[in-house]
């Protein structure tokens, strides 16, 4: 497993991946995993109090996602699945947009093209198929952009997966898979997921396989930024498997406490991947009280923020959803939009 | 203008296609170097190279999935499934993914995907080979499902699918791929969800697509020489269904009979009965009859004959609306 960065705030080196960030760098990985971690807290927050219809934590996985989201370019690629809060943030996607398709005012509505980073995708698998073909794409054009591709160890149990990964080895396509194992699929451990570990699943498919200690934010920063050049070297593509814990819940609906012991979390919570790097940039005089203190109060302005703009988000009238489902004109979504405008109507003018 | 088989006429529409769009890519397994099972595909790789016309792995949820993705890096991928009971290893990335994806983007997102599926049967096949499941994409919301019944619809059709910007199912008729008529590229196309009235009656309106069309106009041939007049009607497009001429032809008629080779039960018959039925109550002079396959997975050859809805099973219903 490649770790720099060990649990207790200790830089260590690997023969492979070494990365030297700069002490600015440093803070800005902080900064962004604080944030990640602060708007994930509202999120809980904001379900709780029933502004939200679900949330999905992404509390613990704050490294996996921010470290990789920074290794990449702004004409990277990011297919993300839908508790990846910290690549949203690392990619500067405006976090509202998740707070509306958790609301339930949209199912996403970004455009992905802003950021290079896709929709959300709910449905377990399936955007790792997207992901490669768009890589194909990517080849077939000459570009020398990445797409990473983000999922959990419970969809690499789907046959979709497998499909990507045998897609993207037999077409060479410079796509990288970016596996978060949290260690729980909602109830499942990693155990049900795969027999082997998911790393070493790469082997049989013809791509390179490495395991990060995904609580290690400069580990994943580095790995990932080799898988990514690998990717564009027209080298074989690359699965990540980031270890690292869901902390929280699977969802706000979830109750971990029915399938998991207690002990488990305090083990993981001494692994924490934002105060390792907080012990780090102390230690070394990158960072002092002040700057901690002040990423938290950005925290909570950006939260206060969040909060308010929810709360504050217009319910959509359903007759805008009609004309999104086709691009061109689809006689019987006319008809049934004209016949509930009328519908509609009817009230009003009765009343 | 030229007479060719259907089958022809769609590997001249993907012809024209890849040359006049650089973004459009095939895709399928055994397409390339073999030509597709039933050739439709012949001679495409050779002329438009690997990149554009791709063998893939054998895998139509990877073949779909990946489709999706190269649409959204600005291809326009047309799929080929190799056969009908194939697709459904891919159906979970058509319906949750293909068709929803528009709507999941608040419309900013387009998939131009062509899904090109041989069906129906007649053709003494094995099992998984023969079915019509039109309806189970037509029930998406998304999703965009026409089937041509000759050469020339077959080509303009596929034309007109690949240069819209929705996903298409596209399914051709099998048994009719060697069935020859008249194309002619530079011709006006009718617009690509228009039914047609392709005979005139006065008695009952007769109304196919894919491969039940001919079937159709055998069975309107036969009721002549007995003194019925039928019109037929192809409705060439199951979703959306056009149903304005639909209504008009019944309207002439005061008599329906639907003809599909997919099961009747839940299938395009009912929907097409239920719409009639509200739009015309006040002209129908007979309930609207369904002809169609029966409730039970598709059958073994030997027994197709029986299963697939014939010329005399056409007159039956015929006879049965003109009976009330």
């Amino acid at each position: 497993m490649v770790q720099l960065l060990t649990p207790h705030g200790e830089r260590v080196h690997h023969p492979d991946y070494d990365i030297e960030p700069t002490p600015g760098e440093l803070r800005e990985m902080y900064r962004r995993m604080a944030l990640t971690r602060r708007v994930d807290a509202e999120g809980v927050t904001l379900q709780r109090q029933g502004e939200l219809g679900l949330w999905p934590s992404s509390l613990g996985q704050e490294a996996a996602q921010v470290g990789s989201g920074l290794a990449l370019r702004a004409d990277d690629h990011v297919f993300p699945s839908y508790r990846d809060h910290g690549v949203a943030l690392a990619r500067q996607v405006d976090p509202l947009h998740i707070f509306r398709l958790f609301r339930g005012v949209s199912h996403g509505g970004w455009d992905p093209a802003e950021k290079n980073f896709h929709l959300y995708t709910l449905v377990i698998g399936s955007q790792v198929l997207h992901a490669t073909g768009y890589a194909m794409g990517v080849a077939d054009d000459d570009a020398d952009s990445a797409v990473v591709v983000y999922f959990g160890d419970g969809a690499t149990s789907q046959g979709d997966v497998s499909e990507a990964f045998n897609f993207a080895a037999v077409y060479d396509a410079p796509v990288v898979f970016f596996c978060q194992n949290n260690q729980w699929a909602i109830s499942q451990g990693v155990e049900r997921q795969s027999k082997v570990p998911i790393h070493r699943r790469a082997a049989g498919f013809g791509l390179h396989g490495v395991r990060v200690d995904g609580n290690d934010v400069l580990a994943c920063l580095a790995v990932t930024r080799a898988a990514v050049e690998r990717a564009r070297q027209g080298r074989e593509a690359t699965l990540v498997e980031a270890f690292t814990y869901r902390m929280g819940a699977h969802t706000t609906s979830d109750d971990p406490t029915r399938y998991r012991q207690s002990a488990e979390l305090t083990q993981w919570a001494r692994k924490d991947p934002i105060a390792r790097l907080e012990k780090y940039l102390l230690n070394h005089g990158w960072a002092d009280a002040d700057f901690v203190a002040g990423v938290g109060e950005e925290g909570d302005r950006l939260a206060q923020h969040i909060r308010e703009s929810v709360r504050t988000m217009p319910d959509p009238d359903l007759t805008e959803f009609f004309d999104l489902t086709y691009a061109g004109e689809h006689r019987q979504v006319t008809e049934e939009r004209e016949w509930f405008k009328e519908y509609e109507a009817s009230f009003v003018e009765g009343s | 203008m030229a007479t060719t088989t259907l089958a022809k006429a769609v590997n001249a529409a993907l012809r024209a296609a890849l040359e006049d769009d650089p973004k459009v890519v095939l895709m399928g397994e055994d397409i390339g170097r073999l030509g597709g099972v039933f050739r439709v595909t012949d001679g495409l790789q050779k002329d438009f190279g690997e990149r554009r016309v791709k063998d893939t792995p054998l895998a139509e949820s990877g073949i779909v999935g990946t489709a999706i993705g190269l649409a959204l890096r600005g291809y326009r991928p047309v799929v080929e499934i190799q056969f009908d009971g194939f697709v459904f290893p891919a159906y979970d990335q058509i319906v949750t993914q293909l068709a929803k994806m528009r709507a999941r983007s608040g419309g900013r997102i387009a998939l131009p995907v062509v899904i090109r599926i041989p069906y129906g049967g007649g053709i003494g096949a094995v099992e998984h080979h023969s079915e019509s499941p039109e309806a189970l994409f037509a029930h998406v919301a998304g999703l965009r499902v026409v089937s041509p019944s000759n050469a020339a619809d077959a080509y303009t059709m596929l034309r007109q699918a690949v240069a819209g910007d929705d996903p298409v199912i596209y399914l051709e008729p099998k048994r009719r791929y060697y069935d020859k008529g008249e194309v002619d590229p530079a011709a006006s196309p009718h617009p690509l969800h228009s039914a047609r009235v392709i005979r005139l009656g006065r008695d009952a309106t007769v109304l196919a697509y894919g491969p039940t069309v001919r079937t159709a106009l055998e069975a309107a041939a036969v009721a002549e020489e007995e003194g019925t007049s039928v019109e037929v009607v192809d409705l060439r497009s199951v979703s959306p269904v056009d149903f304005d001429t639909v209504e008009a032809s019944v309207r002439r008629t005061g008599r329906l009979v639907v003809v599909h080779e997919a099961p009747v039960f839940f299938g395009t018959g009912a929907e097409i009965a239920a719409h009639v039925t509200e739009r015309c109550f006040d002209r129908l002079e007979a309930p609207v009859l369904r002809v169609g396959g029966f409730h039970m997975p598709y059958p073994p050859a030997r027994t197709e004959h029986a299963y697939l809805p014939d010329l005399d099973r056409i007159l039956d219903a015929v006879e049965r609306v003109l009976a009330y």
